[in-house]
């Protein structure tokens, strides 16, 4: 919803094409590769003709822009193959979208609270979005930006690595919470909401006041956290 | 035991629990993982051209893997030419018997430079076997010898001790009951330990970091200079190393010998560089053999998809950036091949039988193809991996695997929205006795119960982003939803 009011704020139409559901990175990272397949499939007929597909998830744009044309190739179906390359360009992560499309850092918002920005794995090392959130959150009114210690290591989340080795995976949590709960933030914010919901969850779990939100529901000028909010923008 | 490459049975999430829980451990893993990151961003930070080195470093290695016949073809004719002895050796039990022969001719004690590829061999246990003490040379190797210990990391194999440990273990095994603990204490013991054994001993084995076609040369890099000794002191010198470690030209190691030290301990060049071919008489070793082992790599290069698997230098980078390696140590990886590399490499040299929670002890961050010096997209790999698993239990368990079906099932629901809608209609309903006064849910059943361990987790929200959308386009959303 916050990337819906941010875009239409910036007075473009926003589309929601229903038959949409999921991009397959799940499928494809855990190793069933074959079965990703017919949701690209899908993926490409549900957008073909969209003028651009802005995804508000940088490991959703990794897994279209690293795989699909792979997974295309691979099934032998030269016209997917084409249609993949046709659209690959058009699709944008939200941050990438405002910035490099748009040619926005602007976007008029407001959010007066203490933030600390963790750049996901996907945003950091896959897409490269460098500075662009950073550029996009020092616009905004009344923010006030806080540095995280070891802001790339990622937080152990990685899809199903969270439930196939859970411990691990909430060790490497522990880790990125202590380096959270230095910066003394009111709210952590990051370009992927699945990063988010693991954070949250142990925050939550530790009774922490930290709360998190995507990086659109803070340039949405959203202000006022409260704990039930935050439920992201897909 | 297993193999001596795959010690045990025990998966990756499993033989990580004692070790997350193993507080002494977590903390000298993390103080060393940090230290070595630590200087290895400065000195690579300080390379206007890494990037270039980096693309430098994989076209040698790639090419040097296409053309692998010819190179190894090549190397064995300038070695012996240059009066090396070359031996092939197919698998561990074939290299471990070639290498005992040799030794027996000569001696009932070796000294060893360090060397992950004899822990892969098992080379200690098969020399002990027939008769023959071997003495490790490299401190940490040293330490891990007298602890009857498990290497826990390539570079590093004893990172998970610290000094205090290495002090009472010294004190123990050397009967030094006054020894300290300071860093000069220990090296001093190991030294007087070590010495006696250098001028003794007239069988050294080594690795081997890289191995000239050109020249039929050996080159090995080291911090310690007992490296040296075993190479210059004895009469015989058997160096053993995977068909993987040549490379074509002489000229090829100005750019190894640049990434390797930078990305490994983080120094601009090794205190030790040692570089020798073939015999030179009255210098050095006057017996000198390579053996150039097998052992399953032919089987990796089959694989178009993970064969860059095979480009590996053995820095270590990508262990002390993985935050999983950094949680866990290297023993959880049950292989003398830990981290990220040890989660490509082990499987595919165990034929993909064992190990196969390998590839899936990561979360897919990228830290360590970032760091990676040749550059070996490691995520990609452990993707395709993962891949090669699923289809061999297709193929072997037939229908009851609940994970196969669970993510049939969730293709199911994703090819259709009608479904995806009816399904989190239906997690609404499902999720209803979890959810606590709080509004969280904070226990899950079964498989889910691992998130719920260290996590809490939201509902699934009353009304669906797709839901609003279509009730704002039809005019009667209004605003969102809270």
């Amino acid at each position: 919803m916050a990337v819906v009011r941010v875009l239409e704020r910036l007075g473009h139409t926003v589309e929601f094409p229903p038959a949409q559901t999921c991009c397959g990175q799940m499928h494809y990272n855990t190793g069933y590769q074959a079965e990703a397949l017919p949701l690209v499939r899908r993926f490409v007929e549900v957008f073909r003709d969209s003028e651009v597909v802005c995804v508000p998830s940088s490991s959703c744009v990794a897994m279209i822009r690293e795989h699909y044309a792979k997974i295309a190739a691979e099934s032998g179906d030269a016209a997917l193959a084409a249609e993949v390359a046709a659209l690959l360009p058009r699709v944008y992560e939200f941050t990438e979208l405002l910035v490099h499309r748009l040619g926005v850092e602007d976007v008029g918002a407001v959010f007066p609270h203490r933030v600390t920005y963790h750049a996901s794995c996907h945003s950091l090392r896959s897409l490269h979005l460098g500075d662009l959130p950073m550029r996009l959150l020092s616009r905004v009114r009344g923010i006030e930006m806080v540095p995280l210690e070891r802001i790339d290591q990622c937080c152990g989340f990685g899809g199903t690595f969270a439930i196939k080795n859970a411990d691990v995976s909430g060790a490497m949590l522990e880790e990125k919470l202590e380096y959270l709960k230095k910066t003394q933030a009111e709210i952590c914010t990051a370009c992927d909401n699945s990063c988010l919901m693991h954070l949250q969850g142990a925050l939550h779990r530790q009774g922490a006041a930290m709360r998190t939100r995507h990086i659109a529901e803070i340039l949405a000028g959203d202000d006022a956290p409260s704990p039930k909010e935050s439920r992201g923008s897909r | 035991m297993g193999t001596p490459l795959y010690r045990e049975s025990l998966d990756f999430p499993t033989a990580a629990l004692p070790l997350l829980k193993n507080e002494q451990l977590r903390g000298n893993v993390r103080h060393a993982t940090n230290v070595i990151q630590e200087k290895r961003s400065h000195v690579v930070g300080e390379m206007p051209d890494w990037q270039l080195l980096r693309d430098a470093g994989q076209s040698i290695r790639a090419h040097t893997l296409a053309y692998l016949d010819t190179y190894l073809e090549q190397f064995e004719q300038r070695c012996t030419a240059a009066g090396g002895h070359v031996h092939w050796a197919r698998d561990a039990a074939e290299a471990n018997r070639i290498v005992a022969q040799l030794a027996q001719n000569a001696t009932n004690r070796v000294i060893k430079i360090k060397s992950m590829t004899t822990e892969e061999l098992g080379l200690n246990r098969a020399l002990e076997a027939a008769g023959i003490q071997p003495v490790e040379t490299d401190l940490a190797e040293l330490i891990v010898q007298l602890g009857h210990d498990w290497p826990s990391h390539i570079i590093a194999p004893a990172l998970h001790i610290n000094r205090h440990q290495v002090r009472e273990l010294f004190a123990r095994t050397m009967n030094l009951p006054e020894l300290g603990d300071r860093p000069e204490d220990l090296t001093e013991a190991a030294r007087q330990y070590l010495r006696q054994r250098f001028l003794n001993t007239p069988v050294a084995i080594s690795g081997a970091n890289f191995l000239i076609a050109e020249t039929g040369g050996v080159c090995i890099v080291e911090s310690e200079g007992n490296g040296r000794m075993c190479l210059t002191l004895p009469h015989t010198l058997i160096s053993i190393a995977g068909i993987d470690k040549v490379l074509p030209r002489f000229r090829d190691l100005e750019v190894m010998l640049q990434l390797l030290p930078r990305s490994a301990t983080g120094e601009r060049m090794n205190p030790y560089n040692s570089m020798w071919t073939g015999v030179h008489p009255g210098d050095g070793p006057q017996e000198f053999h390579v053996v150039l082992l097998d052992n399953r790599r032919t089987e990796v290069l089959r694989d178009a998809e993970a064969r860059e698997t095979l480009q590996c230098i053995r820095c270590g980078a990508c262990l002390n950036t993985c935050p999983v390696y950094r949680q866990t140590g290297g023993h959880a990886y049950n292989s003398v091949y830990s981290g990220p590399i040890g989660a490509i490499l082990t499987p595919q040299l165990a034929s993909m039988k064992s190990g196969q929670s390998l590839p899936y002890a990561s979360s897919l961050c990228g830290a360590c193809y970032e760091v990676c010096p040749v550059k070996i997209n490691i995520p990609e790999v452990l993707i395709h991996l993962r891949g090669r698993i699923v289809a061999e239990k297709a193929r072997s368990i037939h229908a009851l695997n609940p994970e196969a079906i669970a993510m049939r099932a969730m293709q199911w629901i994703f090819l259709s929205s009608t479904r995806l809608k009816t399904a989190q209609k239906l997690g609404r309903i499902a999720q209803r006795p979890f959810i606590r006064a709080s509004g969280w849910i904070e226990w899950l059943p079964g498989i889910l119960g691992g998130w719920t361990r260290k996590r809490d987790l939201r509902p699934l929200p009353p009304q669906s982003f797709r839901e609003w959308f279509e009730k704002r386009a039809a005019g009667s959303g209004g605003g969102p939803h809270e």
